[in-house]
């Protein structure tokens, strides 16, 4: 099967401190990867260079076959790669109907549209609401997205991605701040949007539970390398792991 | 005060603009002098401005305090053309203006939305200011910091009466376009580009491509409402292009409120009206302009428009009975 991303020897260095190094891994088209390590081992700086935030020093980063080295932002997302943010990406002051209609006529190229009203773009608006039933937000559609609780706006963040019909979906802490019943019902949405929306995940967690719950494979950074790769049991049972990262959680 | 209450009187209805354009059409049946049918038409021109103005402030959340550049361009495309080729060039001018407006925004947008923030405001001034000294200096051609007078308008628009319904006309129908323009994809990803350009690139969008359209848009409505000035005492001078022209259009859309797409037309309103009401009274009006702004920044921070719907609902909930809800005054925001 073709990798639908394929990182292959990256590299990235601010002055002499060392991000990324020699990064090289696939993820194929249905897998939910995760991506775990240490504060600092480099993995929201991996994501930031596989969508185009950050220019890696050497290296490919082939999304469909494609490399996305040198490509901006605009462009990688509208080759099909959605991201939803550590902080939730939000557009506060905005319903949250209209933050994920926004994401919908952008993946519609409707945005250059300045006649109609936003709401009277019926397909925008009827992928957006589908989004929001998803996400259990269709009760909030009418609120203005600051308003909604911690947990919520993080699913929004994840809502406005989805709107772009990704093929990949880079989620980065999802869970990150989230009490524990929220933990639960966004672990539960995942699985639930991954086969919704036919979606490959790749996800950063802290939350072990959620790691070993539903990712397919995980990989283990260090100081920006790649201490493991396997299944969730393999991880688990790998000692350099335990010791450099899991220590007393397993 | 629910969401969808407030977004009806946002985007106001068939009645606001049927009552709109009853009130402004009466002008000239209620004003006794001519004098009155000029501060009517300022009316009317400043509210287009500053409504434009506000679409790049308010909405994209870019302060521009260069403006008058291109209102001081359609005022001088009126002006110089009609001087030297005669009143016949003027809906040509009209166009000319515009154009000029199309190219010079499209150029100068290139330049000053490469640069955020207060870098992005001092650089419009700089320019306003650069434009203001070269129509200043230019004496032989522009009449220097005397102006150009005597400028006559075809037909019937050189008719007062005429004019303010040809000003009335073209200020609420370019009220209308940018009104569309808010509530449009376009308008809701202006707003986006203003509370979290991040988002908007990871939604595939271009930040500074949109903040230069709006920035020409904008750029040209100035340009409609300078153009229109010049037929009002048939004259314009340079103080259009100066910075006391870009701060006005700032002031009016802060005492209307830049949160809502009819503060700034509120705001020129009433700053119109005190310029010429008080001012008739005494010279120190520009005292009590001052007094309210600050009365206003501190007490009312979004504006007239802003805080009289935080009345209306403050009333509303003590009508009802209803606990106020600070959260949900704030769901015109960006409109």
């Amino acid at each position: 099967m073709t990798p639908l991303l394929q990182l292959d020897s990256v590299n990235k260095a601010f002055g002499g401190l060392k991000v990324t190094q020699h990064l090289s891994f696939s993820v194929f088209p249905g897998e939910i990867a995760a991506i775990i390590g240490p504060n600092g081992a480099g993995k929201t700086t991996l994501f930031n260079q596989i969508t185009g935030h950050l220019l890696p020093d050497s290296g490919r980063i082939l999304f469909k076959g494609e490399d996305l080295v040198g490509l901006t932002t605009q462009a990688i997302v509208k080759k099909g790669l959605g991201r939803a943010f550590q902080v939730a990406s939000i557009f506060p002051e905005e319903t949250v109907l209209d933050n994920i209609r926004l994401a919908a006529l952008a993946n519609l190229d409707h945005t250059r549209r300045f006649w109609r009203p936003s709401a009277e773009h019926r397909q925008a608006t009827e992928a957006a609401v589908a989004i929001l039933a998803s996400l259990g937000l269709e009760e909030q559609g009418g609120r203005l997205a600051f308003e909604l609780s911690h947990g919520d706006q993080k699913l929004l963040d994840i809502g406005i991605a989805l709107a772009l019909q990704p093929t990949l979906l880079l989620l980065d802490e999802p869970t990150a701040g989230m009490s524990p019943e929220e933990r639960q019902r966004t672990r539960r949405l995942i699985g639930e949007i991954r086969g919704e929306y036919d979606l490959t995940l790749v996800f950063i967690e802290h939350d072990m539970d959620m790691v070993f719950d539903i990712a397919h494979t995980v990989r283990v950074l260090q100081q920006g390398a790649l201490l493991a790769e396997g299944s969730p049991a393999e991880i688990q049972s790998n000692e350099e792991v335990v010791k450099a990262y899991l220590g007393e959680e397993l | 005060m629910g969401i969808s209450d407030m977004k009806s009187l946002c985007n106001g209805n068939t009645l606001g603009w049927g009552a709109l354009i009853l009130a402004f059409a009466l002008v000239p049946a209620l004003m006794t002098s001519q004098y009155q049918l000029n501060v009517a038409c300022n009316v009317l021109i400043w509210a287009l401005f500053a409504t434009s103005f506000n679409m790049l402030w308010g909405v994209t959340g870019m302060l521009s305090f260069g403006q008058a550049l291109y209102y001081g361009v359609g005022g001088y495309a009126i002006g110089l053309t009609v001087t030297y080729l005669g009143s016949q060039w003027y809906f040509a001018a009209f166009a000319a203006g515009l154009l000029f407006t199309l190219v010079l925004s499209f150029l100068l947008g290139l330049l000053v939305i490469r640069v955020g923030g207060v870098y992005y405001t001092m650089l419009t001034l700089a320019f306003g200011q650069l434009a203001w000294q070269i129509m200043f200096k230019m004496y032989d051609f522009t009449g220097g910091d005397d102006g150009l007078q005597g400028i006559t308008l075809p037909g019937l628009l050189a008719d007062k009466v005429y004019y303010y319904y040809f000003v009335m006309i073209l200020v609420l129908v370019a009220v209308w376009v940018l009104k569309r323009m808010a509530y449009s994809p376009f308008g809701l990803i202006l707003r986006g580009v203003r509370q979290n350009p991040n988002r908007v690139r990871f939604l595939g969008r271009r930040v500074r491509r949109n903040q230069l359209r709006i920035y020409v848009v904008a750029s040209l409505f100035a340009t409609v409402a300078g153009a229109l000035m010049a037929g009002v005492d048939g004259s314009v001078h340079t103080d259009m292009f100066f910075w006391t022209t870009s701060g006005e259009v700032i002031l009016m859309s802060v005492l209307g409120g830049i949160s809502h797409f009819f503060g700034p037309f509120c705001g020129a309103v009433v700053i119109i009206l005190i310029e010429d009401i008080v001012g008739a009274h005494t010279e120190y009006w520009s005292l009590l302009i001052g007094s309210i702004i600050m009365v206003m920044v501190i007490g009312f921070p979004r504006g007239l428009v802003g805080g009289a719907l935080d009345v209306a609902a403050k009333v509303r909930a003590i009508l009802q009975g209803e606990k106020h809800d600070d959260t949900t005054l704030t769901a015109g925001l960006g409109k």
